[in-house]
């Protein structure tokens, strides 16, 4: 997969596209991601689905969404015809609606990469997500991967609430996962003091922004460290392009970026100018040669590696 | 989508407390270009690099001509962001996105509409009013707060409405109570047409059924937690019932924040109705 530029809306933070197309052209973007399309129709979760908490923000949307015959309808054809490329995030409860809503996609045409959102509730595994359990998320790959065409890369999406990302990883990539996303919210919870009650209507919450930066920073490094060969899109409080930057040295070869588009609807481009000005200042010709460049021994001049892998997303 | 919202950087021309509010007023000529009545703009609290993540919805209370185009902010300090707002100084400058938001729809012909705001949500209706009035309306207000410094724009009411009726909780200016109290005499006596109205959401559920029983259309400017204002996040959901009968989660900020109030199942804000398009176990999935 060949992309314009390395920076991409983060799954569920972009809308359908139109509504960011108000304020700059989706084709500018290096991939549209869409929110996490499901088989049926979603009403999501009640409200409030939201709390700000320092540097973040809690969300329990519930992937309120029209269900993948409406999205093929009215979301998909729209994407391509504005030029944008467009990452199809996937989610549902079972291996079998994954595939069959892979099945669904399999013939459409405009989509670039599927991103497996393994953030989801397994239902026939009590509601634990299947990105708990790196057999359970590679099976879930491996049947997305299976009803999708080969010239098509398959994302895993994986949570940092795990106790070893790089198990999940390589399960992943075993499954079948051409590339890896990483990281979905981590759950939180925030309760209204004054009220004495949790702030969100569903309790608990997934965390994203600033607040999780460091983590996604920690879960892309072993994932790159671990998997120097696959290909890594980062995400998690990317806010400047100082911060996709970090995110990249960590090993990430593109990045994502979702709740800074809440406070800045131009966030997306203009991360990706920060971050080509960045580039060019450090004297890098090509991002690839600072993908991963954090892993360098210590001690090493900044273009010191050499073994680095081309990036291929 | 009526016009494309823009996000621009405002200087603030004049800040101001109006009794128990703030008002702020900010050069922001293409958002002032483009506003009508019912819209609102957001606004980025705690200046550069905040901790505050969202942006602030506030609804536009007056635009003018001046500096090529400003738009006036009355606000109520409820927590952090809010609070950074009331310590703006004339001359800082303000991060704004707007206009967002489907505005309040105009009647084709001129009739009779009453105004009903309660507490700040008074401060969209005089743009509204204004417009009527162009369009040949008369307009009668009913505005109400818990009390008489909550209350807004009542010298303003009384100027530009045929009639003005004021209600507070505790009786300290115009009728104890609440504005559905006053508001089937309001009605009556003006053999209203139509009613608009903005305000908390137990206030907007009580004039919509007033308005159900006089079988007038009632439009409602609903308030509900954003996070993005532009429809990208999807955490400000309300169950509307659509014109096919099927009741979905719809957007706030750009579906609305103004519904017709009997589309709106005011009972069910805050969950989500088991007969709603996707409801868990519900027989549209
Ligand atoms: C369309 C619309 C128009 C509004 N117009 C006005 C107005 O003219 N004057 C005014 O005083 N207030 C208005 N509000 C409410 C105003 O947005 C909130 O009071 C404000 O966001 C609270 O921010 P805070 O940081 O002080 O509070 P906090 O409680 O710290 O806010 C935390 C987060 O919750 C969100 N939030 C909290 N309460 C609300 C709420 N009631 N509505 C939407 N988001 C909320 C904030 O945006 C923020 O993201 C409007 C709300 C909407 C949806
Ligand atoms: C409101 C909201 C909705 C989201 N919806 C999805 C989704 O549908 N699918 C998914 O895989 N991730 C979803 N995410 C997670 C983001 O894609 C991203 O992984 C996470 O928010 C971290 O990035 P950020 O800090 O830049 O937001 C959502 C995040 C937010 C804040
Ligand atoms: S506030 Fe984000 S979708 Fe309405």
């Amino acid at each position: 997969m060949e992309l314009p530029n390395p920076v991409l809306t983060a799954a569920g933070c972009g809308g359908t596209g139109r509504e960011l197309a108000q304020f700059f052209d989706v084709a500018r973007l290096g991939a549209f991601v869409t929110r996490s399309i499901t088989m049926a129709p979603r009403a999501g979760r009640p409200t409030p689905r939201m709390a700000e908490t320092p540097s973040g923000l809690l969300n329990a949307v519930g992937l309120q969404g029209p269900g993948v015959e409406a999205f093929l309808e009215r979301e998909l054809p729209w994407l391509a015809e504005r030029g944008a490329r467009t990452i199809v995030s996937v989610g549902g409860g079972t291996v079998a609606e994954f595939t069959a809503l892979s099945r669904r996609l399999a013939d459409a045409p405009g989509i670039t990469a599927v991103e497996v959102n393994l953030s989801c509730p397994n239902v026939e595994d009590r509601g634990r997500m299947f990105a708990r359990d790196g057999s359970a998320a590679a099976e879930v790959v491996a049947s997305v991967r299976a009803a999708i065409r080969y010239d098509v890369p398959v994302i895993a999406k994986l949570s940092p609430d795990v106790a070893d990302i790089v198990a999940v990883a390589r399960s992943c990539v075993d499954g079948g996962a051409d590339a890896l996303a990483m990281i979905n919210t981590p759950a939180g919870m925030s309760i209204d003091v004054d009220a004495m009650r949790p702030t969100l209507a569903a309790g608990a919450g997934g965390l994203s922004g600033p607040a999780v930066r460091p983590l996604a920073v920690r879960c892309v490094w072993q994932a790159h460290a671990a998997l120097p060969g696959v290909p890594i899109i980062g995400m998690g409080g990317v806010t400047t392009g100082r911060d996709a930057l970090e995110l990249i040295l960590a090993g990430a070869c593109a990045v994502a970026v979702g709740t800074a588009t809440f406070h800045d609807p131009y966030a997306c481009p203009r991360i990706l100018r920060e971050l080509e000005e960045l580039l060019t200042e450090r004297g890098f010709d090509r991002l690839a040669d600072a993908v991963g460049l954090a892993h360098r021994p210590a001690g090493t001049g900044p273009r010191g590696r050499t073994d680095l892998e081309e990036s291929s997303l | 989508m009526a016009g494309s919202p823009v996000q621009m950087t405002g200087t603030v021309l004049t800040t101001r407390r109006v009794d128990a509010y703030h008002a702020l007023t900010v050069v922001a000529p293409g958002i002032a270009d483009r506003f009508r009545p019912g819209h609102f703009v957001t606004v980025a609290a705690g200046g550069r690099d905040t901790s505050m993540l969202t942006r602030r919805a506030l609804t536009v209370h007056d635009v003018k001509p001046d500096y090529g185009g400003t738009v006036e902010l009355v606000f109520a300090v409820r927590g952090a962001g809010t609070a950074w707002l009331a310590e703006v100084k004339a001359r800082d400058t303000l991060d704004l996105v707007g206009p967002l938001g489907r505005p309040f729809p105009l009647p084709r012909d001129p009739c009779t509409c009453v105004l009903v705001g309660g507490e700040y949500g008074s401060a969209s209706l005089f743009a509204l009013g204004d417009a009527l009035q162009t369009r040949g309306c008369r307009i009668d207000f009913v505005l109400g707060a818990t009390t008489a410094e909550r209350v807004f724009g009542a010298l303003r009411a009384r100027r530009m409405g045929e009639t003005t009726t004021l209600t507070t909780e505790d009786g300290s200016l115009g009728m104890r109570g609440k504005v559905t109290d006053v508001l089937p005499g309001v009605i009556a006596d003006a053999r209203a047409d139509v009613v608009y109205a903005c305000g908390p959401m137990a206030m907007l559920r009580g004039v919509t059924a007033v308005a159900v029983e006089f079988g007038i259309p009632v439009q409602v400017a609903v308030e509900e937690h954003m996070a993005c204002g532009i429809g990208v996040c999807m955490t400000c959901v309300v169950p509307v019932i659509g014109e096919d009968g099927v009741t979905r989660m719809l957007r706030a900020c750009v579906e609305g924040p103004v519904f017709r109030g009997e589309r709106v199942r005011f009972d069910d804000v805050g969950t989500i109705p088991f007969d709603a398009l996707g409801a868990p176990g519900g027989r549209n999935v």
